[in-house]
């Protein structure tokens, strides 16, 4: 069976395994955004904070993908509670580094008049500071969402959803009838889900961020 | 439309440092007038100003506007009724020359009919387009025009007293100088109490009723008119930082029509010669000034050779300043025309008139001091 034939053959399979690929990358950036943003508006007035979050968001980043979800099995057991944290821890640093910088970036004169003319701190913080680092903070989505793509196929390996299914029964079955065909659809779905998603962010941008900052 | 702001033994400690930021300042800024705090760098007058909005909270002392106690308000109603006006304008780069003059009316919660009315109002006010520059992002301005859009935003809910820092700091002399006289002009029309900080004593002496000079920690050295801070400086520091230069100074605060103008005698382009050889023989020093049909001023004859009249290059008005009266003075050879409002003659100012005026500014002010 040639690797196209293979693909027709399992095209119902592949296509509700990469619906659900994307959901989970999709849900797991959101909730790290949610968290990520948080904590950089929690830091990013303090210097110390915000090394100290972007260094434990950082080692987060250090640890085999393949070992912390090895780690979480014993505590959350298998299927989606491991798989979404992992993302979601893997997802923080770029979104937190990113709202750390965009925060810190704001004009120190904008901040100012805000506060000046009157707005409240939150005002200021909703209509002035995030939608001023809004950009920064997409783009730190996007690379997020980027990672937890690839890193979303080893969740498989904790009996997560997605495409890891394919690709880790076809490394496993190796040797043995379109094993090879097998492990290629799904690294391939996972591609082709990448660049669509970021094909997604990009849109996104052009639609979020204000005329008068975009392309800065 | 303007409110008293009075400050009561102000001060600020910063936690931690070994001195006050401010200390123990105490002053009335009178309703309707422009204050301008001056002094070098650090020297606490930031710090002073933005106590008065809260921006920075003192840490003891009481300010007042209108006699109401600041503290008294929610700082950020509070400030909804201050204007301020900084550096760099600090204009909210994603929101369009509209939104950011909109932005304390749509605090206040005005209507949305009366915000865009109010916004095209204003940008009109600091003398820029409405239909051309409301939907203009910031960053597609100059310099000059975001200081106007910033001047514009801090004025747009009326406020009846408007806080200043540097505003003009950021851009080129001649920018500058344009946006003080919008200022000034601005400021004659509305009436606002100005709190008004800069280090330049220039900007001070044209832009302030009063000026405060600040030394350290915002120490009050001299507390009085531009005038008689030029003619009688408090002290060596003050004096100082008047710098070089203080009775041309003076003489930026007075204008022509404040002197009393002396005349020459006049002919007409249209006399004959003989008419005008009669006029010459009684004139002093043996010059005329030659005024066309409308009775502007147009060249000196003088008798030796009054075929050959010399074209009159630089005249003042009555609005003008001395000290563009005694520029156009040395340029012109030791008398300069003074025009009226329709460019009609009406006298002439020459050197000794301005020595007179000097002279009579310091006598008046010393006389009041000692």
């Amino acid at each position: 069976m040639s690797f196209w034939e293979f693909v027709a053959d399992r095209w119902d399979r592949l296509l509700a395994e990469s619906l659900l690929h994307l959901s989970a990358v999709v849900q797991c950036t959101l909730l790290a955004a949610l968290i990520g943003v948080a904590i950089g508006l929690v830091v990013y007035r303090s210097p110390l904070g915000s090394a100290a979050a972007t260094a434990l968001t950082s080692a987060i980043l250090t640890i085999p993908s393949f070992a912390l979800l090895g780690l979480l099995i014993p505590v959350l057991g298998l299927g989606a509670p491991p798989t979404v944290v992992a993302l979601v821890l893997y997802g923080l640093l770029p979104i937190v580094r990113n709202t750390i910088v965009g925060l810190g970036g704001v004009d120190a004169a904008v901040r100012d008049a805000a506060r000046g003319v009157g707005m409240s701190r939150l005002g200021v913080l909703t209509r002035v500071e995030l939608r001023l680092a809004w950009p920064a903070i997409l783009t730190g989505m996007r690379v997020a969402a980027q990672m937890l793509m690839g890193i979303a196929a080893i969740a498989a390996y904790a009996r997560g959803p997605g495409l890891g299914v394919e690709i880790f029964a076809g490394l496993t079955r190796a040797g043995s009838a379109n094993a090879t065909n097998q492990a290629i659809a799904g690294t391939l779905g996972v591609v082709v889900l990448a660049l669509a998603l970021d094909g997604v962010f990009a849109l996104i941008g052009r639609y979020t961020i204000a005329r008068g900052i975009r392309g800065q | 439309m303007a409110s008293e702001i009075e400050l009561v033994d102000v001060t600020k400690h910063y936690p931690g440092a070994p001195a006050p930021a401010v200390e123990s300042v105490s002053m009335t800024i009178p309703a309707g007038e422009t204050v301008v705090f001056v002094g070098p760098s650090g020297c606490g007058k930031t710090t002073t100003m933005r106590m008065i909005n809260r921006l920075i909270e003192p840490t003891s002392g009481r300010i007042t506007i209108d006699g109401e106690d600041t503290r008294s308000l929610d700082p950020d109603r509070l400030r909804r009724g201050i204007g301020y006006a900084i550096q760099q304008a600090g204009l909210f780069p994603h929101m369009t020359v509209g939104q950011n003059v909109a932005t304390v009316p749509g605090l206040l919660g005005w209507s949305r009919a009366k915000v865009a009315e109010r916004v095209d109002e204003m940008l009109d006010l600091v003398g820029l387009d409405p239909a051309e520059h409301r939907d203009r992002y910031p960053r597609q301005l100059s310099g000059g025009q975001q200081q106007r859009v910033g001047v514009a935003r801090a004025l747009a809910a009326d406020p009846p007293v408007l806080l200043m820092d540097e505003p003009f700091g950021a851009v080129d002399p001649i920018t500058r100088g344009n946006l003080q006289d919008e200022l000034m002009r601005l400021q004659a029309e509305l009436r606002k109490t100005i709190v008004f900080v800069t280090h330049d004593f220039d900007e001070a002496v044209k832009l302030g009723d009063r000026i405060a000079v600040l030394g350290d920690r915002s120490r009050v050295l001299q507390y009085d008119t531009p005038e008689a801070i030029l003619a009688n400086p408090a002290d060596d520091t003050v004096a100082g930082f008047v710098g070089a230069g203080a009775s041309l100074k003076q003489l930026t605060l007075l204008r022509v029509r404040e002197v009393e103008l002396g005349q020459v005698t006049t002919a007409s382009v249209t006399d004959d010669a003989a008419e005008l050889e009669r006029k010459l023989a009684g004139a002093r020093r043996g010059f005329a000034l030659l005024l066309d049909a409308r009775g502007r001023p147009v060249s000196w004859v003088h008798a030796r050779n009054p075929r050959q009249p010399r074209p009159v290059g630089d005249s003042v008005s009555l609005r003008s300043t001395l000290r563009d009266a005694l520029e156009a003075i040395l340029t012109e050879g030791g008398t300069a025309v003074v025009t009226g409002g329709r460019g009609e003659y009406v006298g002439v100012v020459e050197i000794g008139t301005v020595m007179a005026a000097v002279q009579q500014l310091r006598e008046e002010h010393t006389g009041v001091a000692g």
